[in-house]
């Protein structure tokens, strides 16, 4: 019986724990079975999701930078090359402590405390994971010293690649500019122009002149290496390649040595000076003084330098000849002279009989002449020779701002010229309703006699003044200034060629007075008389001078009582020959004083050597001394 | 004299042919991926292969064992497993990675949790089988005593992998015991319900691990890396699989722990979605004679012991594929027969050895 029992109790239990195990079964079927579904989305559905991550870990894209272009000048001469040296490059992230990692490198590597004050404000700027040199230049020993003991700097690496050098940067470094590291606000202009791709592995972009202006030209198509690496970032093999393609070379208009010619002849003087071929707009020199020496840029300045440049009473950093606005003064004249003419204000033969000073009517506020005792019976040819302020004291005030505005406008006055280069300025014209609206003043009729002489409110820059002078030496038709000749391309494909802006149809007997008047300016008897001393071509020219203070009234300018730079600003512009013009140019000596004693020299030296390929020699000695000390 | 017959009569007496077939597809296995993960040299080969004729004679030399001599080792083999787990938190203890897991015996090094996978599962059911006459709630708290305190030292060590898997087999072995439902229901609400407070109750780091361990996106390039590497290896092999030793994640080094925990990866990314349905298949395989094993053992103690030693097998081949394939999270367990490692397989050998001997000597009884 008891046994009967034990027997039951033995066929429950294994009924039981078979129940127990066949839900053990169906509690492992299912988690296998969610297995499988798992492997199934993995495998079957996001399959190439997870092929594009494992290519991803795979594959390894490596930007190759393009060569970015050469600029030479209209012959040929370099102005801007790539040389190939090595870099001592580091990688912040991975250095624990960086000054003693320098300490370190230095003494394998010179690193001279201006690396040192230049890598700490790269630091300072740095984007995340960037690469930032220590030390440029490296000179093959140092190389191979480093590289023996690379092992023991983690995160420090010698770099090969191309570098930029200005071999003339002194001279065009303001209208060359420079490339420097790109910075953030760089990388956001480029993603937002959606051309961040062709910039990974650059890390540098023009950052003014033509290195910014033709940055699309210059910079290249960046290729690509796909590169197989394994997951500590070894190459294991190279998949393709995608070869870069190089910049493209820029020819300039400009001529090096004209343009080394020019920066000589202005001496200790700082100033600018534009020389444009009249005919097609092409710049031939292009100066602002002081110039810098641009290649300490590239790889960032340190800030001692910087400072030195940034503070320098001198300006150097500043483009006097596209940024720099000054009164224009008497070269206003010739063209007052046409304004004069085309509203039939003035004609020819009208003169008038010159006391040494001008009064409006009902008003006793003398407006003097530069000349004391005045210049006697003077008409529009004599009154640009002699630069008569008594005779322009009176056009402007028939002809009035407003007309004077409209006819100035025409020549590019107070708008830029739209030169090939960035940040440009567009000076000042005057007008009624400009006064209106930026001093919510009535326009006086005083404010229109000084403006006839080119002073006052108007303000122009030595481009626009060198446009102006290139337009009436073509005789009205205007090409736009630039400085890039020819952006190298494929042999079927079209270059430009330069068109007319506009021409101003001035009538030819008015063009051919106010241009003999001013060959005669630079003859005995003109303002610019040493101008074109035994020149075997005739000079058009006309001085200038921009107050940089104020005379009291019965007060007389004298140079000697005023500290530096606070001395007149002297101009001359010019173009010559002056029947068939080759080269029109506008000089700006700052603080020179006269335009006929400073700035006429320059341009003709400038002159000299392009129409006659003749190296400066010094010009005889009357030529500065015996003009007429005027204005 | 034996002759050549009997010889293997007598070798294949307490042999399951269809377990040792399934074994044997797995040494095939293991040694084949192995010799894909360690790019193509034969060292891990070689000494793995090592492993696998240690383990076979040592489930040889089990599967002969008559199982009242199992019985018989139970408790002397808890005990010393408990003494020298408890040998681990004294200097002799010896520390790798973070972890004491290892003691130092001066002769050799060894880990007592591994001789624990096997010593719980056989301590519990000996328990049960002395008990079974007069089972009550007493016996089943005892009995979770027993297995608890090991898993705790582990837990300790840390060792999350080990720990996880000598729970399940002393779970596994309660509740095949009978271990009332009412009781199973009530762990498991009273679980879920203290989980919030318990939540609260940790430090700000053990939560951040615990989060880590659920969601390994958040590091990366950390711990998360591991998981991210495995999921990418597992979905880029497709459908067929990259191929037999053509795995990039595997041969380019971006697999971590490519021969051990992540071996699976290595599979999945070379044979795709039907190498793992294969594979899948002998895991069944084997699994699954180990239930018909364990649905035809006679006494409580081998029905206990076949069970547990059968679902814990289970365990470790959900808990790696599913780490690997990142629905678990990642806890150190590697593929059973296939990682790389001569204690697992060892230990492993043993649990089948087990297994054949339940089958062979009952057989030997009936017939």
């Amino acid at each position: 019986m008891t046994h009967k029992i034990e027997l039951k109790d033995h066929q429950r239990e294994i009924y039981f724990f078979r129940l127990r195990l066949f839900l053990s079964v169906g509690f492992a079927g299912l988690l296998l079975f969610a297995l499988l579904v798992r492997f199934f989305y993995l495998q079957v559905l996001r399959s190439d999701y997870y092929e594009t991550m494992a290519e991803s870990n795979r594959i390894y894209v490596v930007p190759i930078v393009p060569n970015r272009g050469i600029i030479t000048d209209r012959y040929g001469v370099v102005l801007a090359r790539n040389y190939a040296g090595y870099t001592l490059e580091v990688t912040p992230e991975k250095i624990a402590d960086m000054d003693q990692e320098i300490a370190e490198i230095g003494k394998l590597v010179e690193i001279k405390p201006k690396d040192l004050r230049r890598f700490k404000k790269l630091m300072a700027e740095r984007r995340s994971l960037q690469t930032l040199p220590i030390r440029t230049r490296l000179t093959d020993e140092e190389v191979a010293r480093f590289a023996a003991q690379r092992y023991r700097f983690p995160g420090v690496e010698i770099k090969a690649r191309l570098f930029r050098e200005y071999p003339l940067a002194d001279v065009t470094s303001h209208l060359l500019g420079y490339i420097g590291r790109i910075n953030q606000q760089e990388i956001d202009v480029l993603d937002k122009a959606g051309i961040a791709e062709n910039y990974q592995g650059s890390d540098y972009i023009g950052k003014t002149g033509i290195e910014q202006s033709y940055e699309k030209e210059m910079h290249g198509v960046t290729g690509f290496e796909q590169v197989e690496v394994d997951a500590g970032g070894r190459a294991v093999r190279m998949v393709s390649r995608t070869a870069p393609k190089s910049g493209r070379n820029l020819m300039l208009t400009l001529d090096a040595k004209l343009q080394q010619v020019a920066v000589q002849a202005f001496g200790d003087y700082r100033g600018a000076l534009i020389a444009i071929d009249p005919s097609n707009g092409e710049v031939l020199a292009f100066v602002s003084k002081p110039g810098y020496d641009t290649n300490q840029f590239i790889d960032g300045i340190d800030t001692e330098s910087w400072d030195a440049l940034n503070n320098s009473p001198d300006v150097p950093l500043n483009n006097r000849a596209l940024r720099g606005q000054y009164p224009m003064g008497s070269t206003i004249k010739p063209f007052m002279a046409l304004a004069g003419m085309y509203y039939n204000v003035r004609s020819p033969t009208y003169s008038i009989n010159d006391p040494g000073y001008y009064t409006l009517p009902g008003s006793s506020h003398l407006y003097r002449d530069w000349k004391k005792d005045g210049h006697g019976r003077v008409d529009l040819f004599k009154s640009i020779v002699v630069s008569c302020d008594t005779y322009y004291y009176g056009l402007a005030t028939d002809l009035g701002i407003d007309r004077m505005h409209d006819y100035l406008q025409q020549f590019g006055f107070g708008k830029k010229t739209g030169i090939d280069l960035e940040g440009e300025v567009s000076g000042l014209l005057p007008s009624t309703a400009w006064k209106a609206q930026r001093y919510k003043q009535i326009w006086y009729p005083g404010d229109t006699v000084s403006a006839g002489i080119g002073q006052g409110y108007h303000l122009v820059t030595p481009i626009q003044l060198a446009f102006a002078t290139a337009t009436l030496a073509n005789d009205g038709v205007a090409y736009r200034p630039h400085l890039v000749k020819e952006i190298q391309h494929a042999a079927n494909e079209p270059q430009p060629v330069p068109q007319p802006l506009f021409d101003l149809r001035i009538p030819p007997e008015q063009l051919a007075l106010v241009k003999s008047a001013m060959v005669a300016v630079t003859q005995p008897g003109g303002t610019a008389v040493g101008a074109s001393l035994g020149a075997p071509y005739s000079i058009a020219g006309k001085t200038g001078t921009a107050q940089v203070i104020a005379i009291k009234q019965g007060e007389k300018y004298d140079a000697k009582k005023v500290s530096e730079y606070n001395r007149d600003h002297a101009w001359f512009i010019a173009f010559a020959p002056a029947d068939k013009p080759r080269i029109a140019l506008a000089v700006l000596a700052e603080n020179g004083g006269h335009g006929g004693a400073t700035a006429a020299p320059i341009a003709r030296k400038v002159m000299d050597y392009y129409l006659l390929g003749k190296l400066p020699q010094p010009l005889p000695a009357s030529a500065a001394k015996t003009g007429t000390q005027s204005d | 004299m034996m002759n050549a017959r009997q010889l293997k009569q007598r070798i294949m007496l307490h042999m399951d042919p269809v377990l040792l077939a399934g074994l044997g597809g797995f040494m095939l296995v293991s040694l084949a991926l192995l010799y894909s993960a360690s790019d193509g040299s034969w060292g891990r080969v070689a000494a793995q292969f090592g492993n696998f004729m240690v383990g076979f004679a040592a489930l040889w030399i089990v599967a002969n064992m008559p199982l009242h001599w199992l019985m018989r080792i139970a408790v002397p083999m808890y005990v010393l497993g408990m003494i020298l787990l408890l040998g681990v938190l004294t200097p002799l203890g010896v520390n790798s990675h973070g972890a004491t897991r290892w003691l130092n015996l001066g002769v050799a090094t060894v880990q007592p949790s591994e001789l624990m996978k096997i010593a719980v599962p056989l301590m519990m059911a000996w328990y049960f089988e002395k008990n079974e006459a007069t089972l009550k709630l007493k016996n089943y708290f005892i009995a979770t005593v027993l297995f608890l305190i090991p898993v705790g030292l582990i837990v300790r060590q840390p060792d999350l992998g080990t720990s996880i898997l000598i729970g399940a087999s002393g779970f596994y072995v309660l509740f095949l015991a009978g271990l009332s439902w009412r009781i199973i229901i009530g762990a498991g609400l009273a679980a879920l319900v203290s989980a919030p407070f318990l939540w609260t109750a940790l430090h700000d780091y053990q939560r951040h691990r615990i989060l880590m361990l659920l969601d390994p996106s958040q590091d990366a390039l950390g711990k998360g890396y591991h998981t991210i590497q495995g999921m990418i290896a597992v979905g880029s092999g497709g459908v067929l699989g990259k191929g037999y030793l053509s795995g990039t994640q595997t041969h380019l080094d971006f697999l971590p722990e490519r021969t051990t925990d992540f071996i699976f990866a290595v599979w999945s990314e070379e044979f795709g979605f039907i190498g793992n349905l294969l594979l899948l298949g002998l895991y069944i395989f084997v699994i699954g004679r180990g239930f018909i094993i364990t649905a035809n053992a006679s006494t409580y103690f081998t029905r206990l012991m076949a069970g547990s030693i059968t679902l814990t097998f289970f365990t470790y081949t959900f808990v790696n594929m599913g780490m690997v394939s990142g629905i678990l999270p990642v806890v150190g367990v590697p593929l059973p027969l296939v990682s790389y490692g001569g204690t697992a397989i060892l230990t492993l050998m043993l649990g089948f050895g087990v297994l054949m001997s339940i089958h062979t000597h009952q057989r030997l009884v009936k017939t």
